[in-house]
């Protein structure tokens, strides 16, 4: 790093160098007395409180409150009080997929880890998994069953329903993507005893035209076979399709190694995209499109790779590059993936990979992940408002809120004769139903999955339902006339349809395993294709354009938030965005052009407004690397009766989700949104300090495996020396167990898993939007995304800054780094602590102890990292956060072996050290040692792509004892290694895989050195 | 000195003591594998002896039916009654509806130990047996440390009679001094003065000194604030602890008496976290058919009839910042359970006997050896320790004493 010209930076206040963001890159804490609402606390007041604080210490004093200890009245045989079990389950929601193993505490769930066993999911877990526990204990959830807005029972619901079913003619059942086998015969029993019933099912998120060109099937994607990847605006590694899968593949293809004879070739990623997504920042190369172009942009990567087609040419950067790099590998080890919901660009697309010999190898066999049928829903809401349906279902369905016909489906609902919904709480459609018969979550629920074909998977409950609810397949069967046991439903279709075989332990196996699946292993055919190309091209060149200078709408999904099913779930709203690091909100993000075009400044509301369409008010993100003259905003926000945290959170644009490529007008309101978007990147700055990421790119790495990194000098009286040769410590001893991290910065794609992983099983509190802007996040685990881009030569940027705003923030590329509790052996916190209240143990950990700490804040002032965080407020108990930590039910997510932490204390990663206690124990009960990688830590467990691997740094069998010995000569870094403070976490240099001749024009020569810079250390040397 | 002396002497006895008993208790338990089994799995319900009690007495019961059948009956009574085996239905039917706990997961091994110590046990003559958990020994070392703390107070006393001694003393002193300078006292005055009066008026002189009232404020301020720092240390300390319990269990009767393993009841105590207070089912083992018509037994039957667990009340609370785990300090460490929690086997109400305080804690891991014998995870630590020349490790060798240990 030390060696280019790049210029690394969090946001665009940084590359400005804007006052409130210099002022507050120097101080740790913000001014507090920004946002507050006036007030403040009165000598009377305070005289009061002091008062009664002090009656109500020595009350407390007198005598200690009774506690009670209540016992099991039968125990059951395998819970036992303080032992957590585990239960393998399923997450499914829609036609999101993940296998699971759910941690129990005392009968309730408390934490999701990923099950290893599951041939899809392989182990990892994304956020939306990791929050769904939190939203099992939602208090606004529906207590019972509703009919007409009020509370009724289940019998009289069944006979009402039942008997209107009877009468009715055109009975409508509307899903979303259903998953499960065994529900699906359910629907197909209701259907038997109700013939006029149409199953129509949809996705919110949907991927129809992509199913149309295969048959109606989804096609399955394996990238980790594909030596050169070519995404045309699919954003698979953060919101398309299986993103949790697909980020497994593609890391796959990423892992270099830098040991005797590993891996150091790399899969080529390219990257065509309007918006700044995930799959954007983690390309080799980037080039940016319209979506207006994105048609022509598949037909003629199709000509450039010897396909014919009639239409225009676009000139997109690097698109012939790619087409090259396509033309020159082995066929069938390239994929070309759009994420187009356009039929004929899809065509294209599967034109495109048949030329190139993809069918079989790198798209082989179907998926069902998405069943949704556009069409299908289309035919529904157009019969629903001209009053041809008499009864109409829905389950896991809300098409009030995310359909594109949302409005025209509100305004129908009461005409029709029977309207019920499965929902869990009475939101947008449901509330317009008469019956709601509420489903219960799948923690608590019995189920199926069949994510592939051949590929099963149990849902098990792991609590009993918590209120009074009923799984929604009961509810089918009961109303058709058959015993409402979903439990034995499913057991007897398992053996009649999946196990075949009665065999009760084959059944046990499958609950215990989570999973059968008889397919692992096999490579399954190509899937077909349906189309006509030239009918497709023809539409491409009619819809597409390949010069447009108008003002462009896209709607995009965003990683933790997704469609917004999940959106009163606080964690989710609360994890910062991986590109954008904004929680809280949706907004309108326009790339810096743009906004000057415009005339619009960050957190300026604007008035976004398309034909025909409702206008809404959105405040301005200005996101480096969008194209310019577009206009995104994200899908999932905007809800309106989800619950207290989602309500009234951005704004909906599930209506203009088919308008992504139409004109949009953009008009200052002249207002500035209150407090501004809540965006985390650049608090708790690491200030002007160099070595933190260290990149190279793949030729120079093939070279020399320690291309790209940085060996600071200290300057002495005898030269200069490193670091550690000068230490004024004495170091920790750690000779039984030295637990560390390494993260592989070539494999992190910024997903964030691992913060809401953390966030579960650390009892991490939620803010608010509030507290984020007057940067208070609590978060233990940030993921730090930096842009990166040439920097310009100093005489011009200090005459043209505008312009080199605009350059530097047109397309950049992007770095995640994790970015946690470094564990330092040479410790900063440690030593200004002057409680003693954080140590240091013989094992390697920076220990916090929270019940000592006063709250002096000395020590996340002296932390290089700033990864420590304080609490402010009693976040548990205080109104001002109405979130899970507040209600009774909220709280039974708490990990019990985990503190809560009080107001006043910092706190901050501990390495999991529950974990690593518990891991000790079990191995001392066992009388053995502790296994090779026995411990994990819950952001390493739940990282789907292997970027996080945390260990025994002594144990020679361990992973991180190998992956270490192969890099110290090569990737491995610590970060800010100039201070010497020895982190037990280690970093692997980030591999771009680009030319040599690209990466001339950033490390420009190599070893010559910026003028500033060269400057700096020749003064060292002295 | 003579007390020093007094108290090195009891310890260096108590030492002995426990060091005597420590090495033949574990010479015993080799020995008695069986009587070990039989104590804490089945003694709960059998006497070894001809007594009925839940089940049948087990005097001779390798004569009533072989070996094989014994250990099948065992292993898996329910499915033998359900077979259809002759004796195990004849045998169900004299005790319904009371039927075997199974011990599945006992070897054979362990059964034919058990079967080998009845055998034994009533072949031999009345033996005496060793108290349950081990208390006797553990109560030595319980006193011992009773002791100490005995005599720190006794040394207290005696700085502070030593030091109302010398108070007087100097009180005297300053009397015979202002008598010198105020009065002849040689003169006929002094003489006419009556004691009382003097008396008084030495005290109203000495109340108007300021050195004196200077000293009487400063000892009144230091006695009060030792007397808050005191109050405020015992805040949260409830040594002694015995509140009255929503059924008069009585672990004298149980452990005491009858000598019924603590695992039977806390049964998580090798396991986990908590030791558990029993679930009602637990008590129902028994109390199926012993002492049923007991007013606190039938409190128990209304709690399963109502379906309403009983609310017992808690003795031993730490505070939730700290983490304690009795499968660490019982199952690995190897503790028995009268070393915190005192001689329970003869507490008619259980009572909090140690302070359960940090500093408490970690006295005893500063005392303690590490019980590393026949475990591998301790094996590097060993070695590492045993490099330092150092023959015993201490669990604060180990980092016992780290605040993550227990913080977290």
């Amino acid at each position: 790093m030390e060696n280019t010209t790049k210029r690394y930076w969090r946001g665009l206040e940084e590359l400005r160098n804007d006052p409130e963001f210099v002022k507050n890159s120097h101080r740790e804490f913000a001014d507090a007395s920004d946002i507050t609402d006036g007030g403040g606390t009165y000598r009377r007041d305070f005289l009061k409180m002091l008062g009664f604080g002090v009656a109500a210490v020595s009350l407390a004093a007198c005598e200690a409150p009774v506690k009670k200890v209540i016992p099991y009245l039968n125990k059951p045989v395998d819970v036992e009080p303080g032992v957590a079990n585990y239960y393998a389950s399923s997450f499914v929601d829609g036609g999101e997929y993940c296998s699971v193993l759910v941690k129990t505490r005392e009968g309730r769930p408390i934490f999701i880890e990923g099950n290893p066993l599951s041939g899809i999911s392989q182990g990892g877990v994304g956020t939306r998994v990791h929050a769904s526990v939190l939203s099992l204990y939602d208090n606004e959830k529906l207590k019972e069953p509703h009919k007409g807005g009020k509370k009724t029972e289940w019998e009289t619901l069944d006979k009402e329903v039942a008997a209107a079913l009877a009468k009715s003619q055109n009975i409508r059942l509307v899903t979303g993507t259903v998953l499960s086998p065994t529900t699906k015969a359910v629907i197909e029993a209701f259907k038997a005893k109700y013939p006029s019933t149409v199953h129509v099912s949809y996705d919110p998120a949907s991927a129809y035209g992509l199913t149309q060109v295969h048959g109606g099937q989804l096609p399955a994607f394996d990238f980790s076979k594909a030596k050169v990847i070519v995404s045309l605006d699919a954003d698979f590694l953060g919101t398309w399709i299986s993103p949790d899968e697909f980020a497994k593949q593609w890391a796959a293809g990423r892992k270099v190694s830098s040991g005797k004879g590993g891996n150091r070739q790399m899969s080529r990623h390219y990257d065509f995209s309007s918006i700044m997504s995930l799959t954007a920042s983690n390309a080799d190369y980037r080039g940016r499109l319209k979506p207006s172009q994105l048609g022509l942009v598949a037909s003629t990567l199709l000509k450039l790779i010897g396909g014919s087609a009639s239409t225009a040419d676009v000139k997109v950067e690097f698109l012939e590059k790619a087409a090259k790099d396509l033309k020159a590998a082995a066929p069938g080890s390239t994929l070309v993936v759009s994420g187009s919901n356009d039929a004929n660009v899809q065509a294209v697309v599967a034109e495109i990979n048949k030329l190139l010999g993809n069918y079989g190898t790198t798209i082989a066999g179907t998926a069902n992940y998405k069943q949704g049928n556009d069409d299908a829903f289309n035919t529904f809401a157009t019969e629903l408002k001209a009053g041809k349906v008499d009864a109409v279902i829905f389950y896991g369905a809300n098409p009030v809120y995310n359909s594109p016909r949302g409005k025209e489906i509100a305004e129908a609902l009461p005409n029709v004769k029977l309207s019920v919904s499965f929902a869990d709480r009475a939101e947008e459609t449901a509330s317009l139903c008469q019956y709601i018969a509420p489903d219960s979550h799948f923690l608590e629920s019995w189920g199926d999955a069949e994510p592939k074909p051949g590929y099963f998977s149990i849902i098990q409950p792991t609590i009993s339902t918590i209120f009074n609810t009923r799984q929604a397949q009961s509810s089918l069967l009961t109303w058709a006339g058959q015993n409402g046991d979903f439990y034995e439903f499913l057991k007897k279709n398992w053996a009649a349809t999946i196990l075949k075989t009665n065999s009760k332990e084959a059944w046990n196996k499958a609950v215990y395993d989570g999973v059968f699946e008889p397919a692992k292993g096999t490579t399954p055919a190509a899937p077909s294709t349906t189309y006509d190309l030239l009918t497709a091209l023809g539409k491409v060149s009619g819809t597409y354009r390949a010069n447009s200078d108008k003002l462009e709408f896209i709607a995009y999904e965003k990683v933790g938030m997704g469609t917004g099913s999940q959106a009163n779930n606080p964690w989710l709203q609360e994890f910062p965005d991986p590109i954008s690091k904004a929680c809280w909100d949706n907004y309108a993000t326009l790339s810096q052009k743009t906004a000057e075009k415009l005339n619009v400044k960050q957190n300026d509301v604007v008035k976004l407004e398309i034909a025909g369409k409702e206008a809404i008010e959105l405040p301005v993100l200005i996101q480096p690397g969008q194209v310019n003259d577009t206009v995104g905003v994200a899908i999932g926000y905007g809800r309106t009766k989800a619950g207290k945290a989602a309500d009234g959170v951005g704004k909906n644009v599930f209506p203009w989700i088919n308008a992504t490529g139409a004109d949009i007008t953009v008009t200052p309101t002249g207002s500035t949104y209150k407090w501004g978007i809540a965006q985390t990147q650049t608090h708790n700055t690491v200030m002007a300090r160099e070595s933190v990421v260290q990149e190279t790119v793949l030729a120079k790495y093939q070279e020399n495996a320690q291309a790209g990194r940085f060996f600071p000098k200290v300057a002495t009286s005898e030269g200069a020396k490193a670091p550690n040769d000068i230490t004024l410590w004495n170091g920790h001893k750690k000779n039984n167990h030295s637990w560390g991290m390494v993260i592989d910065l070539n494999l992190c794609t910024g997903c964030g898993a691992c913060v809401v992983a953390c966030q579960s099983e650390n009892n991490v509190p939620v803010v608010g939007r509030k507290e984020v802007v007057m940067r208070r996040e609590m978060h233990w685990i940030r993921i730090d995304r930096y842009y990166s881009s040439v920097q310009p030569k100093e005489d011009e940027s200090v005459f043209q800054e505008l312009k080199t705003l605009e350059l530097a923030s047109e397309n950049p590329e992007v770095v995640f780094q994790p970015m946690m509790c470094q564990h330092c052996s040479n410790a900063p916190c440690e030593t200004v602590c002057p409680v003693l209240a954080t140590t240091h143990s013989n094992e390697g950990l920076n220990q916090m102890t929270y019940n000592r700490c006063i709250g002096t804040r000395y020590c996340a002032n002296n932390c290089p990292y700033k990864v420590r965080r304080f609490n402010w407020f009693k976040y548990f108990d205080e109104d001002q956060f109405p979130y899970h930590f507040n209600n009774d039910l909220g709280k039974m997510v708490i990990n019990p072996e985990v503190t809560v932490r009080s107001r006043g204390v910092m706190e901050k990663c501990s390495f999991c050290v529950q974990r690593i206690q518990a891991g000790k124990l079990s191995a001392k009960r066992e009388r053995r040692s502790l296994y090779a990688n026995e411990v994990k830590a819950a952001c390493s467990a739940s990282c789907a792509t292997g970027a996080i691997v945390f260990g025994d740094m002594n144990n020679p069998e361990s992973d991180i004892f190998k992956i270490l010995a192969d890099e110290k000569e090569g990737r491995a870094f610590t970060m800010l290694e100039e201070i010497n403070v020895l982190p037990q976490v280690n970093y692997l240099t980030k591999i771009r895989n680009k030319d040599e001749a690209d990466a001339q024009a950033i490390h420009k020569g190599g070893h010559e050195k910026p003028k500033k810079e060269a400057h700096k250390h020749e003064k060292e040397h002295a | 000195m003579i007390k020093r002396a007094l108290s090195y002497f009891l310890w260096a006895a108590t030492a002995i003591v426990l060091t005597i008993w420590s090495s033949t208790s574990s010479f015993a338990q080799d020995s008695a594998k069986g009587e070990k089994l039989f104590t804490q799995n089945c003694a709960s319900c059998h006497n070894v002896g001809e007594q009925k009690l839940i089940g049948p007495g087990l005097k001779g019961v390798d004569t009533r039916h072989d070996e094989a059948w014994l250990i099948k009956w065992i292993k898996n009574p329910a499915g033998m009654v359900a077979s259809g085996d002759e004796a195990a239905v004849k045998l169900y039917d004299q005790f319904k509806p009371t039927m075997m706990t199974a011990f599945g997961s006992m070897s054979d091994d362990d059964i034919k130990s058990i079967l080998a110590y009845i055998k034994e046990k009533n072949a031999a003559p009345e033996p005496t047996t060793g108290p349950t958990g081990g208390g006797g020994g553990q109560a030595v070392a319980a006193a011992a440390g009773d002791q100490s703390s005995g005599f720190f107070s006794v040394v207290l006393v005696a700085l502070l009679v030593v030091m109302i001694l010398m108070l007087a003393a100097l009180l005297g002193i300053l009397g015979v001094l202002n008598r010198l300078s105020s009065v002849d006292p040689n003169s006929p005055e002094a003489e006419k003065i009556p004691f009382f009066a003097r008396l008084k008026e030495n005290a109203g002189k000495l109340g108007n000194s300021p050195a004196f009232r200077t000293g009487a404020l400063l000892l009144f301020v230091l006695l009060a604030g030792k007397a808050t720092l005191d109050g405020m240390y015992g805040i949260g300390i409830h040594q002694g602890y015995a509140p009255k319990q929503p059924i008069a269990f009585s672990h004298k009767l149980h452990a005491g008496e009858y000598k019924i393993d603590c695992n039977y009841c806390h049964t998580g105590v090798n396991k986990g976290k908590q030791a558990n207070i029993p679930s009602a089912n637990i008590c129902m083992n028994c109390h199926n058919s012993v002492k049923a018509s007991s007013p606190e037994i039938q409190k128990i039957y209304r709690a399963i009839e109502k379906d309403q667990p009983i609310e017992w009340i808690r003795v031993h609370n730490l505070p939730d910042l700290a983490y304690f785990n009795h499968s660490q300090h019982v199952n690995v460490g190897g503790l028995q359970c009268q070393q915190c929690h005192g001689e329970v086997q003869t507490m008619e109400v259980i009572e909090q006997r140690s302070t359960l305080t940090m500093g408490w804690c970690i006295d005893c891991h500063r005392k303690t050896n590490v019980n590393s014998k026949d475990n591998k995870y301790y094996d590097k630590l060993v070695e590492l320790h045993a490099s330092k020349g150092v023959k015993e490790m201490k669990v604060a060798d180990i980092g016992g004493l780290e605040c993550s240990k227990c913080h977290y």
